[in-house]
């Protein structure tokens, strides 16, 4: 069963590298977001692997289900995404190379050196048991865990009330949504009374309109 | 586990992917039937006995027609989308429990909450915690509309593949909240235990009536149905993301949202309709056990237990027909004003009741009855409210307009 373990690991940890290297190396913008999906599944197959199936789940619930409908949604309504001709690399490839191998070699290699390969750690006497599942993983947020979990809490309302600052429209600015049946009578109008000058294509209120119409 | 579980396990992955792939052939002729009946008219009858064997006519047409590939759709994206669309929709089912067989032939072990000596082989998996993987797996069923939108090269499908991404967005936080608030209300994520609770006649509906209005509003957007099916709005988009899609392709697509479909009534039926019970249904197993021992006994209960659950789910999904025939589509504007402003606070604030009702009175009984009057009384304020006209609703006629001065 040991042997089975290690090769389902080998083969997900082999899975997630290759989809985390296709991330950053395909050149249409649509796939690397799928290969990033594909690398967040990997990770969910790993806790399901350490029988943490809560964050498994909860993995693929938030960061396939919402964050990467989120990234898809935001490049699909994005205009003029041709990634085809565009060159990945510069030349000095690299130098960007080396250093960011000696900076990630920094970090790692003490940890390498000092492993001890296959020998688990005795947790010292008194350790409380891991949290497993959502029960406990709650108990812990509103007890032992009560600071962080309410420090995330203002972060996250932080972070809502910018998202409505920047995208807060005053009232008084807003217009009203035409239709094209309006907009063509109301162009038909202009050009009636002033034949000779043509009104001047608004082309900034056209943006405007739209965003207003599918905020509503 | 030895190789018999796991023989066992496989077999019931099989007959319940092809029990639900039976039934989505028969939801069509279904709904097709309904459909008809409701519009006056009369319906698929020719193939076979009062058209009992349409399905299988659609079936054949859809295989032996000619599979294209647009020339400029993205090839793998575009023959991986219809998968993507039916995975979520198949693997939902492991955690929904049909009834209760026990093959440790002992009915009673059904109602046990610690499921010992429970080995029910009408449910393929009770996760503890079936109900997040429930929300985890619709929350992927996105991907495959809209990839099929963007990967077809095609601007009505990429239109329908965005609206249907944001529409998924926005209802799922509903949806969320719904089943969160029946989660609260048994204590528990596995969906064995919350059916079980619910036994005694005080099903989940009691307690959670207005989450059960929010889930079904939720659900039916999420599974892009009429009258929230502006995804594939044939008048708008002719025919939505599966525009270039044909024969079997398309078939998946229809698939995934009929067993979508069901896939949900079934979980309405789990979470607020008591599951696989009946009344009746104790006094039958204890009848039974005592009248010809505890084989025949629990075999009895497992196939009245299926049955009461599949006539749930048929009641569900003929309300589902109903509801299709009877409302027209809705606006967008309105679609994303109905999830953002009304559904998901109503859901917060079922959140909230939920949490201080039952704090508050430990009793069960008393505390589902309040939270029913609580849930009733706010049905009807958000009801009144949305009647009240809105500027938004005012529309010029075109001879009224005039130049802005």
């Amino acid at each position: 069963m040991e042997v089975v373990v290690q090769i389902t690991f080998g083969v997900i940890a082999v899975f997630i590298l290759v989809a985390a290297a296709m991330v950053v190396s395909v050149r249409n913008v649509i796939h690397a977001a799928l290969w990033l999906i594909a690398c967040f599944f990997g990770v969910g197959a790993l806790y399901m692997l350490l029988e943490a199936e809560f964050l498994a789940v909860v993995q693929v619930l938030i960061y396939v289900g919402a964050v990467s409908v989120l990234i898809l949604f935001a490049i699909m309504l994005t205009r003029q995404i041709t990634g085809e001709g565009v060159r990945q690399l510069t030349n000095r490839w690299p130098v960007v190379l080396a250093i960011a191998t000696l900076l990630f070699a920094t970090v790692l290699a003490p940890t390498l050196i000092n492993q001890q390969w296959n020998v688990p750690p005795a947790p010292p006497l008194g350790t409380p048991e891991p949290i497993a599942g959502p029960a406990e993983l709650g108990r812990g947020f509103v007890n032992e865990f009560l600071i962080q979990f309410q420090v995330v809490g203002v972060l996250l309302t932080v972070a809502l009330i910018g998202a409505i600052v920047i995208a807060y429209e005053e009232r008084a600015r807003r217009r009203k949504v035409l239709t094209l049946a309006e907009e063509l009578e109301l162009k038909r109008l202009r050009e009636q009374t002033s034949p000779t000058v043509p009104a001047p294509v608004e082309a900034e209120p056209v943006v405007q309109e739209s965003r207003s119409a599918s905020e509503r | 586990m030895d190789w018999l579980t796991i023989l066992i396990i496989v077999i019931q992955c099989f007959v319940i992917t092809l029990a639900v792939t039976t039934a989505f052939a028969y939801l069509t002729l279904f709904e097709r039937r309904i459909l008809a009946r409701l519009q006056n008219r009369v319906g698929p009858n020719r193939a076979g006995p009062a058209g009992l064997l349409q399905p299988a006519a659609d079936a054949v047409k859809l295989f032996f027609k000619e599979d294209i590939v647009p020339a400029m759709a993205d090839k793998p994206v575009y023959l991986l989308a219809p998968a993507v669309a039916v995975i979520p929709a198949l693997i939902i089912w492991a955690v929904i429990p049909f009834g209760c067989l026990n093959l440790n032939w002992d009915y009673q072990a059904c109602y046990d909450p610690a499921r010992t000596n429970l080995w029910n082989i009408l449910q393929i998996t009770d996760l503890n915690i079936g109900v997040l993987y429930v929300l985890a797996v619709t929350s992927i069923g996105v991907y495959g509309i809209t990839l099929a939108g963007w990967a077809s090269n095609n601007k009505y499908s990429m239109l329908g593949g965005i609206r249907s991404s944001a529409q998924l967005i926005s209802y799922e936080l509903a949806l969320g909240c719904a089943v969160l608030s029946v989660v609260m209300t048994y204590g528990t994520l596995s969906t064995h235990e919350i059916v079980t609770q619910q036994q005694g006649g005080l099903w989940g509906i009691i307690p959670q009536l207005l989450g059960f209005v929010l889930y079904m509003i939720a659900a039916t957007a999420e599974v892009v149905r009429a009258p929230f099916d502006l995804v594939e709005a044939e008048q708008e988009l002719t025919g939505g993301y599966n525009t270039e899609y044909g024969s079997m392709k398309f078939a998946l697509f229809f698939m995934a949202e009929y067993i979508k479909l069901i896939a949900v009534s079934a979980l309405a039926v789990t979470f607020f309709f008591g599951g696989w019970h009946f009344p009746g249904l104790d006094i039958l197993g204890r009848e039974v056990t005592a009248l010809a021992g505890p084989v025949a006994g629990s075999i009895v209960f497992g196939i009245v237990s299926l049955g009461a659950f599949l006539l749930k789910v048929v009641v569900f999904l003929f309300i589902s027909v109903w509801v299709r025939a009877s409302w027209p589509r809705l606006r967008y504007d309105r679609l994303m004003d109905l999830g953002w402003k009304w559904l998901l606070p109503v859901g917060l604030l079922n959140l909230v009741y939920t949490t201080v009702v039952i704090i508050l009175i430990p009793d069960r009984v008393v505390h589902s009855w309040v939270l029913f009057g609580l849930g009733a009384i706010t049905i009807a304020i958000a009801i009144g409210f949305n009647r009240t006209p809105k500027p938004i609703d005012n529309v010029t006629l075109v001879k009224d307009i005039q130049l802005p001065n």
